[in-house]
């Protein structure tokens, strides 16, 4: 039955010879040689991984957290009657007939006189030079001021504007003076001014608020868009889909888990779920184009609109999520609870949901993370288009315009002047601390209650 | 009376309900809980349900019936002929809709008195309302303006009548509630066959979601080939929208451009995911990997437009800079390359992940077997852990391939915007994920084939992900199974 | 062949067993093994014989499979797995540094309790070991070898027609014996088996055996089981562990007949474990 003829050494390949085990043979060399060369791979793989990530972390780190800090210029202006009031009877409706254009002369003027009244010496320069260095959002500042308290009028106030984005961009080391002599919003004297004026204490750079709460601006004032409108935006859509996927999420969850029967129907549920969750998501941008803004008559740009479609895109995750947490529930529990007569629904809702209750929180947190990043279907229900004012306050608020912090990103990103990179950057910046946030919560969440049964 | 105050007339019934049915269902045993068939609370609960659910469920028939019987309604007005055509049809009954709203907007505002708004002609109304400062695009014409007014009748009446019909349905279901309290009513039975009810049309939503991705997708598609011949579309050569109209849409350049970068994409991804998940698993002490794996997660959970603007100002002019230009490959940042390799870098967390999960499934037998014969770490994962693990790899290159064929952002920022078919990596070319963008934040018509060729590059997109997935998934759950 | 079972079931023969090999191929000194904490394996001193089959017997987690995976450093994947002491094969010891434990296991081939064919063809699985090891010349070479293998695995007749169709097709009993098909491969000079009939039934457990009992001839043999009908019937020396010590160890028909040892009497007479 076996062939036991042959003893080993004597085989026709019986050709390893008896050897040593302390001499490392050639073939076993190369072989350990290549073994070295596939672990290296391995490290070399995470090491680009990793270092990409870095990379691109400390780019946009680098170009992004200038942002916050923003220059702007403190000096006297005197309000005259006959600009800025020419009717002098102190009334807000005819004072408002005067456009910032107005105020816009009336701030450069001063400006460039109080500059003047400094004596400094910069060969070339004029005083419509210096009045540009203001920013175009000054007047408008100034103007709401008046309007605001109309007795200004006629006094001399102290004013701290923005300053122009170029002059901004010089202080932050984006603008040099070769640069300047090509560009033809900024010139080398203003420049040398913008030193002086930084030695005066003229010209200051501080902690930029005013990008956490203003809105989007104009190409032609970089310096003053803000993400106030993209983070109520996302506020709002959060609330929204916090308040629609938690409840659907888990009770189609517990359905699905606990009550669902196995037959085609159910089965239908569970292939459907499985597939959303692999849709991608610009698909739920034209779902929400579709049905929500033609076929529903919801506002477009709405945050409503923008929180609905982020619920479906983020609806099949939390349920994922969901149910596995109350799969991991042990069947133990809920034999108790039968067993001392409670109903199904009184099982599930008395002693499974509250001890899912953590890990469907985390899921959520995470998928809210998700959400709060998504940007392409956002884009397709208009929320890309300038949104200048802020929204009010909810419900109200959920109906108009708004944008996304990931949109305002985008759409940063697409402007050409480089100044508006910075913001982009600055807005990714924002972006991700609070997606860090929400993955802090979501992992102290997980800790604080992790259990073993 | 406003929606709001609808809302809240119900929540105060509801209140009053779960009171009262609590209360007398107590008093009709006596007082003594025990004798009741449920829980008190459980009738209040009933009560609640009775009050709530019917009304919320007329408000709902009611919201969606309106808009329908208002436009047969409207039809009225207008010759026979005049809506015929689908895109002639929207666009007057959004004259109307405008018109009407305008008014209602002045009204409110008080810049004229509702007697006022109803006598407005023809003739004025444009400049009326411009005076309160609602502009109105184009002249008004009687019948629009016919329309607009009974439009506005209908709008005022139907909110007036759903109020009123909400509320009564609610006191009738309070009325019925508390009429059925008593001692021996199973109120937890109900209320839990309603609970489950509620649970049965959540989980619905899913179902419901992808029958609205279906059917807008279908709808919407068939409208543009109605409009533009369907092989034209499919096997079009050429992809050249154009605003006055008379637009090319060929499909192939742009699903040229969304294969060649996700080729890329996966020629990047592959290689680092697999290796990185060969190493966490196989090579990895515990603590390296506790470290290292959580890191590249982290790649994954950042938010695809920011490695959009990676792509647009640290990729793409490197490799313009360093690579393309030298070469002569071309000069644009855009390119497949820029899109490609970042795309694959996104992809890395997802591929390790799914592998790394893969691979720990291939029993440690397996891999005992083969140390025993003496082979080395690598000879066991090349020859027996990834064979074996094969099926499931494949499944996860698949899903992260339909992810790259799915991705926006990043080629909508680092791929560029012109549709070419060409063999230079280095190229900008585009994909159907950005026309798809392209095409629906123009400022075209609604109804124009620039607009309606999105949704057929959506369900071409939806289709060929969809596929990837299915199939995807299929071999996952074979493999899963080998080892289950 | 159905007799031959019968005969090999009957283990009266032990008085005349013949010891068949002398010189000492595996000596073991002081060896201690730890995992993490736990001290697996106490002060353990052992010579294995060549061309014999020892037989490790004993109670479930006294240490037998982790002595068994210490002779060929297979506990050198297990990372809480620290081995001291003295192991030398050939008087050579292997956990010397310049030992590689790639070549080490080419010497000590193992054979594992649960039949683990890779997800191969038959003929993939038997030529794994000589491919990686380089022992084949030619394709011819490997063929020779890959039917060599299968014979001395005593299942070349029921495969031969079907070399190309994966291992994991084949009954437990004849993956276990592809298994040992595959250890017999690379030429190795020591087998070590952990429990290899335990995944199979009766017929299939009596082909190893008797395959066992051929494989000595070449090899040096070392066997882990919980059949103490087993032990008797195949191996010459046993060696019984309890709770991490080597208890005894000597002539199987001393150990079975006559132990010296009361722990070992109580465990053969089925008083523990
Ligand atoms: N990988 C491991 N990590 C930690 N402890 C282990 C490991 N493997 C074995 N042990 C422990 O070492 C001791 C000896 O285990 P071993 O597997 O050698 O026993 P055994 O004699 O082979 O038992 P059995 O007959 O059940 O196979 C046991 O206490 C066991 O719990
Ligand atoms: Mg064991």
């Amino acid at each position: 039955m076996t062939d036991l003829s042959s003893a080993p050494g004597a085989t026709p390949a019986g050709v390893r010879k008896p050897h040593s085990l302390y001499e490392v043979d050639a073939l076993t060399k190369r072989r350990n040689a290549t073994e070295f060369r596939f672990r290296l791979y391995g490290i070399i793989a995470i090491a680009i991984s990793l270092s990409v990530l870095a990379l691109m972390l400390f780019t946009i780190f680098s170009d992004g957290i200038s942002a916050f800090r923003q220059a702007s210029l403190s000096f006297p202006v005197t309000l005259t009657e006959e600009k800025l009031d020419p009717a002098g009877n102190r009334n807000r409706e005819e004072m408002a007939k005067v456009t910032t254009i107005g105020y816009s002369n009336l701030l450069k003027e001063n400006f460039a006189a109080y500059v003047n009244s400094q004596g400094f010496e910069v060969e070339g320069l004029t005083d419509a030079m210096i009045g540009d260095m203001l920013s175009r959002d000054a007047a408008a500042q100034v103007r709401n001021q008046v309007l605001a308290d109309p007795e200004l009028i006629g006094t001399t106030i102290d004013v701290t504007v923005l300053a122009n984005g170029r002059i901004d961009g010089y202080l932050k080391g984006r603008v040099n003076r070769e640069e300047a002599l090509r560009d033809k919003n900024v010139t080398p004297e203003q420049l040398d001014l913008t030193d002086k004026l930084v030695d005066q204490g003229i010209l200051t750079v501080a902690f930029n608020w005013g990008f956490m709460t203003r809105p989007d601006a104009s190409d032609q004032r970089p310096e003053s868009a803000g993400l106030g409108v993209a983070i109520l935006g996302s506020a709002y859509m959060m609330m929204i889909v916090l308040v629609l996927t938690l409840p659907i999420g888990v009770a189609a969850s517990i359905y699905l888990e606990e009550f669902a029967p196995k037959n085609w129907f159910t089965d239908l549920i569970e292939v459907n779920i499985s597939n959303l969750a692999a849709v991608p998501s610009i698909v739920f941008g034209i779902l929400g184009l579709a049905v929500f803004i033609n076929f529903a008559g919801l506002p477009q740009s709405s945050s409503l609109v923008g929180g609905l479609v982020l619920t479906l895109v983020c609806l099949p995750t939390i349920i994922i999520a969901t149910r596995a947490s109350i799969r991991a529930v042990p069947p133990s529990i809920r034999d108790a609870a039968l067993g001392v007569g409670a109903s199904k629904m009184q099982t599930v809702f008395h002693h499974v949901l509250p001890l899912a209750m953590p890990g469907i929180l985390t899921g959520t947190i995470l998928a809210l993370a998700t959400a709060l990043g998504e940007t392409a279907p956002l884009l397709l229900i208009g929320m890309v288009a300038f949104v200048g004012t802020h929204p009010s306050a909810p419900i109200q608020g959920f109906f108009e315009p708004a944008t996304a912090l990931p949109v305002q990103v985008y759409g940063w990103a697409s402007r050409s002047d480089p100044a508006f990179l910075e913001r982009s950057s600055g807005a990714v910046i924002v972006l991700l601390f609070f997606l860090l946030i929400m993955n802090a919560i979501a992992i102290i969440l997980r800790r604080r209650f992790e259990r073993r049964w | 009376m406003s929606m709001s105050m609808v809302y809240l007339v119900i929540a105060v019934l509801a209140v009053v309900g779960f009171l009262l049915c609590r209360a007398r269902a107590l008093a009709s045993a006596g007082g003594e809980a025990r004798n009741l068939h449920s829980l008190p609370n459980y009738y209040g609960w009933h009560a609640v349900v009775m009050t709530v659910l019917p009304s919320l469920l007329v408000l709902i028939v009611w919201l969606i019936a309106q808009p329908i019987y208002i436009e047969r309604q409207l039809e009225n007005y207008f010759p026979p002929g005049a809506l015929e055509d689908d895109s002639q049809r929207t666009l007057i009954m959004g004259d109307v809709r405008r018109v009407a709203a305008g008014i209602e907007t002045a009204v409110s505002r008080g810049a004229m008195t509702s007697d006022e708004a109803d006598a407005l002609s023809p003739e004025d109304v444009r400049a009326r309302l411009a005076a309160a400062r609602i502009p109105l695009g184009s002249e008004v014409s009687g019948q629009v303006l016919d329309a607009a007014q009974d439009y506005r009748q209908i709008v005022i009446w139907g909110a007036f009548g759903r109020a009123a019909l909400a509320i009564l349905v609610s006191a009738l279901g309070l009325l019925y509630a508390v009429s059925v309290s008593n001692k021996d009513f199973r109120a937890r039975n109900r209320v839990e066959q309603v609970t489950l009810g509620v649970l049965i049309v959540a989980s619905m939503i899913a179902i419901l979601t992808t029958l609205g991705i279906v059917l807008s997708l279908v709808t919407e598609a068939g409208r543009f080939f109605t409009m533009y011949p369907f092989t034209d579309f499919l096997f079009g050569l050429k992809w050249d929208p154009k605003f006055q109209g008379n637009s090319t849409f060929g499909l192939i350049p742009l699903l040229w451009g969304t294969l060649y970068i996700s080729l890329v994409a996966m020629i990047v991804a592959i290689p680092l995911g697999l290796f990185t998940a060969i190493y966490l698993s196989e090579y990895a002490s515990p603590r390296v990997r506790s470290v290292v794996k959580p890191a590249i997660e982290v790649i994954a959970g950042i938010p695809t437009v920011v490695f959009g603007l990676f792509a647009l100002v640290t990729v793409g002019p490197f490799l313009r800079d360093f690579i393309a230009q030298p070469l002569g490959l071309g000069n644009s940042g855009a390119s497949v390359m820029t899109a490609g390799i970042v795309i694959g870098i996104l992809n890395v967390p997802f591929i390790s992940s799914l592998a790394d999960d893969i691979i720990n499934a291939v029993p440690q037998a397996m891999r005992d077997g083969s140390y025993g014969l003496g082979a080395t770490p690598s000879e066991t994962i090349r020859q027996v852990v990834l064979p074996a693990a094969l099926p499931g790899i494949v499944g996860a290159v698949l899903m992260a391939g339909s992810r790259a064929i799915g991705e926006t952002m990043i080629v909508t920022m680092g791929a560029g915007a012109a549709a070419t078919m060409s063999l230079n990596p280095f190229e900008a070319m585009t994909t159907i994920t950005v026309k798809i963008v392209g095409q629906l934040t123009g400022d075209t018509a609604f109804d124009s084939p620039e607009t309606l060729v999105a949704f057929a590059l959506g369900i071409t997109l939806f289709v060929i992900t969809l596929a990837l997935n299915i199939v995807a998934l299929l071999i996952v759950r074979k493999y899963r199974e080998q080892y289950e | 062949m159905v007799n031959k079972v019968n005969n090999m079931l009957d283990d009266a023969r032990l008085k005349d067993r013949t010891m068949t090999g002398t010189d000492i191929k595996i000596t073991a000194r002081n060896v201690q093994v730890h995992y993490g904490t736990s001290h697996a394996i106490k002060d353990l001193n052992v010579d294995i014989l060549n061309n014999t089959v020892t037989a490790f017997i004993g109670p479930s987690g006294c240490g037998k499979s982790t002595f068994l995976r210490c002779l060929n450093r297979m506990n050198d994947t297990i990372a809480s797995c620290r081995v001291d002491g003295e192991i030398k094969l050939d008087s050579e010891d292997i956990y010397d540094k310049k030992v590689d434990p790639v070549q080490l296991r080419a010497k000590v081939g193992m054979v594992f309790q649960k039949p683990n064919p890779f997800p191969k063809s038959i003929y993939d699985n038997v030529a794994y070991g000589p491919r990686i090891h380089g022992l084949a010349r030619s394709k011819a070479d490997l063929d020779d070898i890959v039917e060599k293998a299968l014979r001395r695995g005593a299942i070349w007749d029921e495969v031969k027609d079907r070399l190309q169709s994966p291992g994991t097709g084949l009954s437990g009993g004849q993956q276990q014996r592809l298994c040992i098909a595959r250890a017999v491969a690379t030429e190795p000079e020591v087998l070590l088996m952990d429990e290899p009939c335990s995944a199979l039934d009766p017929i299939a457990t009596a082909q190893v055996e008797e395959l066992i009992d051929e494989l000595k001839q070449n090899y040096s043999v070392v066997i882990v089981t919980h059949s103490m009908q087993q032990a008797a019937r195949v191996s010459q020396k046993t060696a019984f562990f309890h709770l991490g010590n080597l208890v005894e160890y000597g002539e199987t028909g001393q150990i079975f007949t006559n132990p010296k040892d009361p722990r070992t009497e109580s465990y053969i007479s089925g008083r523990i474990g």
